[in-house]
């Protein structure tokens, strides 16, 4: 199994850390990981996107131009990645800003209005872990609980009385993503 | 001379004084007359004198003195230059016990150097710099060097310093001492055995303040002569050195044990 | 089984230098390598080994505070990127002429002059052939993984004062900043006191009385024994180069075109010779990981098997000249490669590999 994916959204938006929990959760099922992400003053305030790859073998290039999945989060990385989305494979998006709606046939797409749900919990800072779990759901590769403990290892220590919303995020975002094509 | 008067005189019970083992055998590179070479024998006999050659680590800077290694009987580095207080700095932080010092020209402290030269003092580095400020580069044959005074003539400002158009001598000792990183600042010369005696008496108190950890750094300037960049005789140079170089860099401590006076 | 942790290329090295028992880290920030020194302050070493870290007033005066530390027999360290290694350039030939050891970092950015802050092999002369003034060489390793810029600490100080000499890690913005899976060895304490002075007795530690004082110093006035001094040199490069070429093959067995790739070059193109595979193309990959010495006798042994070689680098193409040195006009040798920060893509290099040697 080699899972190539694409996050991609605002500077902000929490894309380098999903991503990160991400690769930590690969890490605890032992599996090889890569996360490499946009780097440089594009991340203050402009588009943010890190590439994330999980196998099952030694992982070749961490840059790629063809993603098995793009979780897309913004207009700007809409238009630039949903053509790189290899065919057969998954794109999954939040609606909120979007102008132009993604328009292949040959991929499944996914919707999922984090924004507006985490703005409905209240809790804008885990928008990134209701879109992750949504992710989960239509690509169970890592366990919920393997997230957990990925979650754990990359947030400092300080930060861990905040465990219990992320679970409950991660949970809802399971729920809400649905299928858009 | 005669050889009967000459034994009478080179005898066992008129030796009043002896070359510091700490100096080596080899004769000094240094023209006659040139402050270097006794600036570099009271430092060698005050680490002698406190038993801290097993402990010593020199650096050597490039300038006329780049080759202080070949005189000087202690543990030396010859760094790149103006970067000795950035070596200096290695070997402190990583050898901490360890006596360390610079030694280092103008050109080379106060120009090529300035910035390690500053950041070390402003860090508050536990070393001493022994800063020869003769007014000139004496290495590359006499060119102008931040200190050199306005209207002094060398080859780089062969009809004076106009200080309109090269600025002005930079006195790196005051500015030095502004820096709350510093310990012990002071300002000397070795042209009579009176200011000898003096400046060896700083040294001895920069080493002391170094062994005992005190807070800081340790700043030496000597005021020097370079009678060959000068193009003045030996005695010239040093009537020239009181006359014109004292004014502007008026001898004495500037700070002493973090204080400035 | 070492500890796992999902690393940063910069931070991985940082946390190697740390359990390898390394005694100073002297840097000065710069994109895209600043993480080194930040986690080194984060991680505050001085009280988990005693390791000294300092962040310099410029690169000039960290390269000069290793050699500094180095010439007392220290194992001293500094990092920066492309602009910061020109500034050390002075010390770093300073330091090979004095026969010192150290370890300096290379996260290669995009030039010339400031450029920009993404990733690139544009420094591949300047690592391999001296860089600053004087005839002089590094041992220089490119890592093309996190677990590789953790490991090559040790290695890379292991050399350097095996040979007394400066070595340099050749990295590049993709390997700093991208996070992988990366064990990490147990920590091993720094030396003692005295252990150093027994290993380095050539070092400036403070002359007892039973031995000669140690000078460092790269002069020497006369120029016939400064000519012995580069003869000693001279021997010494070669002695490296008999010894401790280092690289690595993927699917070269049965290759009839080989690309040869460093760093995180050969990454993308190890994801080119899948891709080239799977299209029919038998394809190989050589990775040198020393980059001097350059593995030129492997090169020539698989220019005897291959019918092309296909560089790929992040530059205009340098290490290509080291290739067709080594293939001496067997076969034809093309470079493929991307400049100012931009980073090919795994088909692309297919395409070169078609385009360029394959013909179609
Ligand atoms: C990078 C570099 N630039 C220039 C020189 C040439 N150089 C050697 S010594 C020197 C000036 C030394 O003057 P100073 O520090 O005042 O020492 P002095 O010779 O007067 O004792 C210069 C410019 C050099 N060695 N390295
Ligand atoms: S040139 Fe000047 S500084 Fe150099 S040795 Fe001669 S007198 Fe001294």
């Amino acid at each position: 199994m080699t899972e190539e994916i694409i996050i991609a959204g605002f500077g902000g938006q929490g894309v380098l850390s999903m991503g990160k929990i991400l690769a930590y959760s690969g890490i605890m099922q032992d599996q090889e990981v890569s996360w490499m992400p946009s780097y440089g003053p594009e991340m203050r305030g402009g588009t943010a996107n890190v590439t994330v790859i999980l196998s099952d073998e030694r992982i070749s290039s961490p840059i790629l131009t063809r993603y098995d999945t793009a979780i897309i989060l913004n207009q700007q990385s809409m238009d630039k990645f949903e053509p790189m989305v290899k065919p057969g494979g998954t794109l999954i998006y939040d609606g909120n800003g979007i102008t132009r709606h993604p328009e292949r046939k040959d991929i499944k797409i996914y919707r999922i209005d984090a924004a507006d749900e985490a703005a409905r919990m209240g809790l804008a800072k885990i928008f990134n872990m209701i879109v992750l779990g949504g992710y989960l759901k239509v690509k169970p590769l890592v366990s919920l609980e393997n997230v957990i403990q990925g979650l754990k290892k990359s947030l400092p220590a300080r930060y861990h009385h905040l465990i219990p919303d992320n679970e409950k995020a991660l949970h809802r975002g399971m729920e809400i993503i649905a299928e858009a094509n | 001379m005669d050889e009967k008067l000459y034994k009478e005189i080179v005898s066992e019970e008129n030796l009043v004084y002896t070359k510091t083992s700490l100096l080596t055998d080899k004769v000094l590179s240094y023209c006659p007359g040139c402050g270097h070479g006794t600036a570099h024998r009271i430092l060698m006999e005050v680490i002698d004198e406190m038993g801290l050659q097993k402990d010593t680590i020199g650096i050597a800077p490039v300038g006329c003195s780049v080759l202080a290694y070949e005189f000087m009987n202690v543990d030396m580095q010859q760094a790149a230059h103006g970067r000795a207080p950035a070596l200096a700095t290695g070997i402190k932080r990583t050898w901490p016990n360890k006596f360390v010092f610079t030694y280092q020209g103008d050109g080379d402290l106060a120009a090529i150097g300035t910035a390690e030269t500053i950041h070390a003092c402003n860090r508050g580095e536990n070393f001493l710099i022994v800063f020869i400020n003769n007014g000139i580069y004496g290495m590359t044959g006499g060119q102008m060097a931040p200190t050199t005074l306005p209207g002094m003539k060398t080859s780089t400002s062969p009809y004076g310093r106009d200080t309109l158009l090269m600025g002005f001598p930079l006195k790196m000792t005051e500015l030095v001492a502004e820096l709350p990183g510093t310990y012990f600042v002071t300002r000397q010369a070795v042209h009579t055995p009176a200011n000898v005696r003096k400046t060896k008496k700083a040294i001895r108190m920069a080493v002391e303040n170094q062994v005992s950890k005190k807070p800081g750094l340790s700043f030496i300037e000597i005021v020097s002569n370079c009678n060959s960049g000068w193009k003045m005789t030996p005695t010239q140079a040093n009537q020239w050195m009181v006359d014109n170089m004292f004014p502007y860099y008026p001898l004495g401590d500037i700070k002493v044990d973090g204080n400035k006076l | 089984m070492g500890e796992l942790k999902l690393m940063k290329g910069n931070e991985a090295i940082a946390e190697a230098a740390i359990r390898a028992g390394v005694d100073a880290y002297f840097g000065y920030p710069i994109t895209p390598q600043s993480e080194v020194i930040e986690y080194f302050m984060a991680e505050k070493p001085h009280e988990r080994t005693g390791m000294v870290v300092l962040q310099a007033e410029s690169e000039v005066a960290a390269i000069n505070m290793v050699y500094g530390a180095a010439a007392s027999g220290k194992k001293a360290m500094t990092s920066s990127s492309s602009p910061g290694i020109s500034l050390k350039m002075e010390g770093i030939s300073y330091m090979a002429g004095a026969e010192l050891p150290g370890v300096i970092l290379n996260v290669v950015r995009g030039g010339p002059g400031l450029g920009t802050i993404q990733p690139s092999q544009a420094d591949y002369f300047q690592a391999t052939k001296g860089g600053g003034h004087g005839d002089y060489r590094l041992i220089v390793l490119a890592p093309s993984s996190v677990q590789e810029m953790a490991d090559f600490v040790k290695l890379a100080f292991d050399l350097s004062f095996k040979y007394r000499n400066p070595v340099m890690i050749l990295s590049d913005g993709v390997i700093g900043q991208m996070m992988e899976k990366v064990e990490l060895s147990a920590p091993v304490p720094r030396r003692t006191e005295e252990e150093l002075i027994r290993e380095c007795p050539w070092a400036t530690t403070g002359k007892p009385a039973g031995r000669e004082r140690n000078i460092i110093t790269s002069l020497n006035l006369d120029p016939a024994k400064q000519e012995q001094h580069n003869i000693h040199l001279q021997e010494k490069y070669r002695q490296i180069e008999a010894s401790e070429v280092r690289f690595e093959k993927f699917h070269c067995d049965d290759a009839e075109y080989l690309i040869m790739a460093y760093g995180s070059s050969a990454r993308i193109s190890q994801k080119s010779v899948q891709i080239a595979r799977a299209k029919g193309i038998k394809a190989g990959l050589l990775r040198p990981i020393t980059l001097f010495p350059f593995p030129k006798d492997e090169v020539n042994k698989l220019a005897g098997q291959v019918k092309g070689i296909l560089n790929v680098e992040m530059n205009a193409g340098q290490m290509v000249e080291d290739i067709r040195l080594a293939v001496a006009g067997k076969i034809p040798v093309e470079h493929h490669g991307r400049m100012g920060g931009m980073i090919p893509s795994p088909e692309e290099i297919v395409t070169a590999l078609e385009k360029k040697l394959i013909g179609g």
